[in-house]
């Protein structure tokens, strides 16, 4: 994983000593709200409904052992004794104090982390795929190119008053596990006619109130010429984007309203000017970049564990957890393990202080001292010998995180919603456990695989759920709440913005509606056909028909 | 008019805090000065502005109470669900 | 007026020489005049015939567009920001730096927080007409809070990467 060199090291300390008197300014009253907001929004500081929240950033979701140990006393300390992992791959904790915030940014800047630009209208931490380094599929390790951008992107002082959020998120593989085409720029490895690697750049991909899938900015970019070419991108978008309107402001509200064409001319014809020297990637800088990812130390082991199939032979429950949570790595002998966060019953992405110690411990003992956040708010130990996951499938059960339901019907993405968050118009949390508990049965019976429930509290869509194949968006209406359905969604490479079913539905009445949904689903499906393709295929009316009840 | 008290969020930890007959910002909502008169909500407002221009709390503003009055207590329990969850905590366990 | 100034990269506080002359109003016969870019337009050869140094003002919406070529008679471009959330200018001024060579004075007016002032300073301000209710003295604090940098601007310095690779202008090295 990247390490900090001095000057990584001395920016995070000049960064947090200037947040802190930033603070002092506040607190003196030197600063007033209106002034200081961006400010603290740009190092990860939300006003919520009970308290200050405190999102640090996860670049690309990659955490050692020692870090999150170090978001679990930051939780103990300076909170309620959890966090909360988000669909961006960060982690918030909902009970800070601003006071605390300069000293929380401190304990931080000491396991090399930090909060900035997690918030406000600039570029928010880069995304990328949870198994990069590890997957087979992969065409070239998408994680330094999230560094390289990240860095870039770190304090930047053009695009530090964009019209709007900015968010990247980059892959390596085919497969797209990093939802690349609803972020505002998404980036791919590919590799071009001549055999050479490159990227295939999107553009203009976001969800909120108005959902869009990116569309395809340049078939072949370069290697070296990534970050001029992102540069005049933001700088088309920070001249052109419109400022006149919250909801309008966003890159993919630009781009549909030049259409792709004219939104390209103007990116070619800036990157042309802009394409000088200092924003030239050099093979060296790459390929040193690219040292801090190399491939960890893996034994030399055969490519089937005889001790893991003995194992799943002789265990079910081990068996089922196994073929829901296991991901094949191209190490031979090696699995990347995925830690649900999705306990039936739970709260989607949360994670206790003691059970943070507990996983990093794990991560010790089995995964090179590594842990990945999902943007599905899951975590994952990439290195792990299949002849020791039997043990720590053991371990994780007992700290009650080995809920076998990966991608499943239960593994729920869901907001904070207005249990905590200022924006919210409903709650998510309360609607998710109760589907989770509802649905735990039909999965086990019917096989609920390759299911992606999706509840946002708000149009703002934390948790993406025109993307999800059934998405929940938690409204008012008339002073209750009310949720409204969408199906067909997807965020993978087949990505789309899922189709609104019907009217709303109550709080109490959703989960009928979604077992409802998967009831009609599994009555429609043919074979072992996924949920997603089944709606696509007999499309929305029958299970319209079932859930209001018309002929 | 409807009952109403003044609530917002205080500057230095983010808590919600809710405004009193003294013009003091207590925790509970149960201690919040009330009144259905309009004059009256607008000075309990004006007050809490200044406060907010002193960087004691960040954007004041009103939330409509029903009132369960019995000879032991008084109790305040606002209309909408968002400022109920403001007033009494999330709805789900903190773990 | 005072205004802080970059002088060699040092700020400091200065007095503000320049007159603002709305575009009703006449032009003074020999302070240093700043009008709108319509002003600019309309009135371009009175103004540079009166060899008094001349500024043109942008809004936040006005570009570079079709200025371009008067640039080398324009001795102080002022960049306005109408809130702190507008962010078009720090483009502005950098298209001015790097792409149009532009040597004269860049200068932030309007809403112009402290807390801005390093961005700018990066994308080439060299002068602040800071809001009335902030100090100057914090003010030019905030010009070296920060020594690193991440990408290259228009104030020359040498970004991170540069330096690790050994670019040009490195004046440290890094671990």
């Amino acid at each position: 994983m990247y390490a900090y060199d001095t000057l990584d090291r001395t920016f995070v300390a000049q960064r947090t000593a200037q947040f802190r008197e930033q603070v002092r300014r506040r607190l003196a009253n030197e600063l007033s709200e209106d002034e200081f907001k961006p400010l603290r929004l740009r190092n990860g500081l939300y006003l919520q409904l009970h308290a200050y929240m405190l999102r640090v950033a996860i670049p690309y979701g990659l955490v050692s052992a020692d870090q999150l140990r170090a978001l679990a006393r930051i939780a103990r300390r300076y909170d309620r004794g959890y966090g909360h992992f988000t669909t961006r791959q960060n982690i918030q904790f909902n009970w800070i104090s601003l006071k605390d915030a300069p000293d929380i940014l401190n304990d931080l800047a000491a396991v090399e982390m930090h909060a900035v630009q997690t918030s406000g209208n600039c570029i928010r931490n880069i995304t990328t795929d949870q198994f990069a380094g590890v997957a087979a599929d992969e065409i070239e390790d998408p994680r330094p190119w999230a560094e390289i951008i990240r860095q870039w992107s770190t304090n930047h002082p053009e695009f530090s008053f964009l019209p709007r959020k900015f968010k990247v998120a980059v892959t390596g593989s085919a497969s797209d596990r990093s939802a690349m085409r609803v972020h505002d720029i998404g980036v791919r490895l590919v590799r071009g006619i001549d055999g050479a690697i490159g990227f295939e750049i999107w553009v203009g991909g976001g969800l909120g109130r108005t959902p869009m899938i990116a569309q395809l900015l340049r078939g072949f970019l370069p290697k070296e010429h990534l970050l001029g070419y992102l540069e005049a991108v933001l700088r088309v978008y920070n001249v052109e984007g419109r400022r006149d309107n919250l909801y309008k402001s966003r890159i993919k509200i630009l781009v549909s309203t030049l259409g792709i064409e004219r939104f390209r001319d103007l990116v070619e014809a800036e990157w042309t000017l802009t394409s000088g020297p200092g924003l030239r990637l050099e093979t060296a800088g790459i390929a040193r970049m690219q040292s801090h990812f190399r491939a960890p130390p893996y034994a030399d082991m055969p490519g089937r564990s005889r001790e893991f199939e003995a194992k799943r032979l002789e265990d079910s429950a081990f068996a089922r957890w196994a073929k829901a949570n296991l991901f094949p790595h191209k190490q031979p002998g090696y699995a990347a393990v995925t830690i649900s966060l999705k306990p039936i019953g739970g709260v989607p992405g949360d994670l206790t202080a003691a059970q943070m110690d507990a996983v990093a411990s794990l991560a010790d003992a089995y995964s090179l001292g590594e842990i990945r956040v999902t943007h599905r708010q899951n975590l994952v130990l990439a290195h792990v010998p299949q002849d020791r996951l039997h043990d720590l499938w053991r371990a994780l059960d007992a700290l009650d995180l080995a809920t076998p339901n990966l991608s499943r019907a239960t593994d729920i993405i869901a907001c904070p919603g207005m249990d905590y968050c200022g924006l919210a118009t409903a709650r998510s949390i309360p609607v998710a456990q109760r589907l989770s508990e509802r649905l735990a049965a039909l999965d086990e019976q019917y096989d609920l695989d390759q299911l992606s429930i999706n509840i946002s509290g708000c149009v703002n869509s934390c948790s993406h759920h025109h993307v999800g194949h059934i998405g929940i968006l938690g409204l008012e209406k008339g002073g209750a709440e009310s949720y409204q359905v969408t199906l067909g969604g997807s965020s993978a490479e087949d990505a789309a913005v899922g189709r609104i079913i019907g009217p709303g539905f109550g709080a109490e009445d959703v989960v009928d509606a979604v077992e409802t949904i998967l009831i009609t689903y599994l009555g429609q499906r043919e074979d072992s056909e996924r949920f997603l393709d089944t709606v696509r295929r007999v499309g929305q009316d029958p299970f319209r028909r079932a859930l209001y009840k018309q002929p | 008019m409807p009952r109403r008290v003044i609530t917002a969020n205080r500057l230095i930890d983010g808590v919600v805090v809710w405004r009193d007959a003294a013009g003091r910002w207590r925790e509970e909502i149960d201690r919040a000065a009330a009144s259905d008169d309009d004059k009256t909500v607008a000075r309990l407002l004006s007050g809490a502005r200044t406060d907010e221009a002193a960087g004691v709390v960040i954007g004041p503003y009103e939330v409509e109470v029903e009132v369960e009055q019995n000879t032991a207590s008084r109790r305040f329990l606002p209309t909408h669900l968002r400022e109920r969850i403001r007033a009494g905590g999330p709805t789900v366990a903190l773990h | 007026m005072q205004i802080i100034r970059l002088i060699e990269g040092q700020p400091a506080t200065d007095i503000d020489v320049w007159t603002r002359i709305d575009d009703g109003e006449p032009l003074p016969e020999y302070a240093p005049t700043m009008v709108s870019l319509a002003r600019w337009r309309s009135g371009r050869n009175d103004l540079v015939r009166r060899n008094v140094a001349v500024g043109v003002r942008l809004a936040s919406h006005e570009t570079l567009e079709g200025l371009a070529g008067d640039l080398e008679r324009l001795d102080l471009i002022a960049l306005d920001f109408p809130n702190l959330n507008d962010g078009r200018h720090f483009t502005t001024a950098r298209l001015l730096r790097e792409r149009h060579g532009y040597r004269g004075e860049i200068r932030a007016t309007g809403q112009v927080l402290r807390d801005q002032l390093f961005a700018m300073a990066r994308c080439g301000f060299d002068s602040f007409d800071l809001q009335a209710h902030q100090s100057a003295e914090s003010a030019r604090e905030a010009f070296s809070e920060i020594s690193v940098v991440f990408q290259p601007a228009a104030d020359g310095r040498t970004a991170a990467h540069a330096i690790r690779t050994g670019g040009a202008g490195a004046h440290f090295s890094a671990s």
